[in-house]
């Protein structure tokens, strides 16, 4: 049963500044909680903005560290999660899921990863 | 202006063949998903599904059955009509209808029947579905009846790999490999067996509740174990038992909070699935655990089991059952990164109370091995030479494997030779049998 790195993208720029609603997070709540007792869930968690992040440049030789926010990223990582799935469909249908609890005025792409066990 | 790479595969210079002119044809349609979308919205929510309906038929056979009605509405209404918001909503509420419309015709059968003098008292009183909260608990309900002792091992596995873990009867047939329809007919016979047993759709309570989730929680670690015992040239099906027996354990980790032995058994299966990479060589060969690279333990796995392995100490009122002790074993040996580090007087200790607790020849030449490790050869070999008299361990190749390893470390060579090339005649496993007898060829 493979397992999935699902990473939440969002446009931080157009994202709603007061973050999720209560009422999303309410909703996002009891979905985390029906994925866990599915035994899916591994791990997942929200990220801070980008302004708290730096990223870490290896080129040419040379190191550079650069500290964000990343605002040359249309869209930068907003969460993750770790599922094990029996194949991508659920993984996808999982994500859906998660995708319709907000709002319409929300705009998110999910990216489903699998991850490579050896 | 640029001068544009060519493709290797069509040089400029290439002659182009002649073609007659084809029509515009249109963009092919793009592929619709929806069968796909509903065959895995059905396999996610089926042990629901099945369950939620059970608690109305009183019956696994017929749930089921009514279940794959729903599927096949799904597959002639969501083409036409798109998929439903509520996919899994959509599916339950379908095969509850459908199950309360049987029990009514049943009903009126029985009322009928009746009218005409004659007596049906074994017709059931009328079950309303239950709410959507209380779907756990049917979940809990189907896993218990699955494993009910009426049926057997073979019976319970199959069953519950075909309800609970959504496994179709191929799959579990490769998985095992055994023929299909030897599969198919232990499932036909289970669910007969359950019926005319008339086995109560029910969580058990009573005195007999802790013998009955000791069951469950054998089919899952057996679940579990025919996959770890599978290899690496095995068809993925069988390796990937563990994970539909890990799936389980976390499922009813979360059904029955309060059980420490499920979270023992959920521990124990994180903390061995922890080590899946590194149990095998390059070209499939078992890897020992003294031997593993611990850089290859799986991290994240170890980490949730050190976190059921918490819940289940916290519940346990300190009386620890034997699948939370062998899962603090395995944490011994997670907890080191390097097989020096490990803490062999604390297994000792471990395997000691798990001897106390369900005592076993297999457990008690574990306990000797620790012994060894931790207070040196002759004190294990006291342990080692009680068994030698065990009928269950006289053709056990580990036992004279340990004995041999430990006379060999003691100098005593003519012996450690004749055990080990003993244990090498009872293995029937050909690379331990070549360790084995490479190691009786070694004592000088």
């Amino acid at each position: 049963m493979p397992r999935f790195l699902t990473l939440i993208r969002i446009d931080e720029k157009n994202a709603p500044a007061e973050g999720p609603s209560p009422e999303l997070m309410d909703r996002m709540g009891r979905l985390l909680e029906e994925i866990t007792k599915a035994g899916v869930m591994l791990d997942t968690a929200g990220l801070t903005p980008t302004s708290d992040g730096s990223r870490v440049t290896w080129e040419g030789g040379q190191l550079s560290v650069t500290d964000g926010p990343f605002t040359e990223s249309k869209e930068v990582i907003g969460g993750y999660s770790i599922s094990q799935c029996k194949d991508k469909a659920e993984a996808i249908e999982w994500t859906k899921r998660f995708l319709s609890l907000h709002e319409d005025y929300w705009t998110i792409t999910a990216e489903v990863r699998q991850i490579a066990e050896d | 202006m640029t001068p544009q790479p060519t493709p290797a595969s069509q040089s400029p210079s290439d002659p182009q063949p002649a073609e007659a002119p084809q029509p515009a044809s249109p963009p092919p349609p793009r592929p619709d998903r929806t069968a796909e979308v509903i065959e895995t919205v059905f396999r996610m929510e089926s042990p629901r599904i099945i369950a939620g309906v059970a608690r109305v038929v009183r019956d696994v056979g017929i749930a089921e059955e009514l279940a794959q009605d729903a599927l096949v509405a799904a597959l002639e209404q969501w083409p036409r009509d798109g998929v439903p918001d509520n996919p899994g909503a959509w599916l339950m509420s379908t095969a509850r209808h459908r199950a309360v419309d049987l029990v009514r015709r049943r009903e009126n059968y029985a009322r009928k029947l009746a009218e005409i003098g004659r007596d049906l008292s074994e017709t059931a009183p009328p079950q309303e579905p239950a709410d959507l909260d209380d779907i756990d608990d049917d979940l809990l309900r189907l896993v218990f009846t699955a494993c009910h002792p009426v049926l057997s091992t073979e019976a319970r596995t199959a069953l519950t790999l075909r309800l609970l873990g959504g496994l179709t009867t191929t799959e579990i047939a490769r998985a095992f490999l055994v023929p299909e329809p030897t599969v198919a007919q232990r499932i036909v016979r289970a669910k007969r067996t359950l019926a005319t047993k008339n086995v109560a759709f029910e969580v058990p309570h009573g005195p007999d509740r802790e013998a009955r989730l000791g069951s469950v929680l054998d089919v899952i670690y057996l679940i579990f174990n025919e996959g770890y015992a599978a290899t690496a040239g095995d068809d993925w099906l069988r390796p990937s038992l563990c994970e539909d027996a890990l799936r389980l354990a976390r499922v009813l980790s979360g059904l029955m909070p309060k059980e420490p032995e499920v979270h023992g058994l959920t521990a124990l299966l994180e903390l061995q699935a922890s080590r899946t990479a590194a149990r095998t060589g390059p070209s499939g060969e078992p890897v020992l655990l003294k031997d593993q690279n611990r850089s290859r333990w799986n991290r994240m796995l170890i980490a949730r089991g050190f976190t059921a392995l918490g819940r289940a100490e916290a519940t346990s009122g300190g009386a620890p059952g034997p699948y939370l002790l062998q899962a603090a074993i395995a944490a011994c040996h997670a907890h080191a990164y390097t097989y020096e580090e490990t803490d062999w007087s604390r297994i000792a200790t471990l395997y000691g109370l798990l001897a106390a607790r369900s005592p076993s020849p297999v457990v008690e030449l574990n306990r000797a091995v620790a012994v060894s490790m931790s207070e040196g050869p002759a004190a294990a070999l006291v342990l080692v030479d009680a068994l030698a008299g065990d009928p269950t361990l006289r053709d056990y190749h580990l036992l004279p494997s340990v004995r041999g390893d430990l006379l060999a470390r003691l100098g005593r060579t003519p012996e450690a030779r004749a055990e080990f090339e003993r244990a090498a005649s009872l293995t029937r496993n050909e690379r331990e049998r070549e360790l084995l007898l490479r190691r009786a060829a070694e004592q000088p």
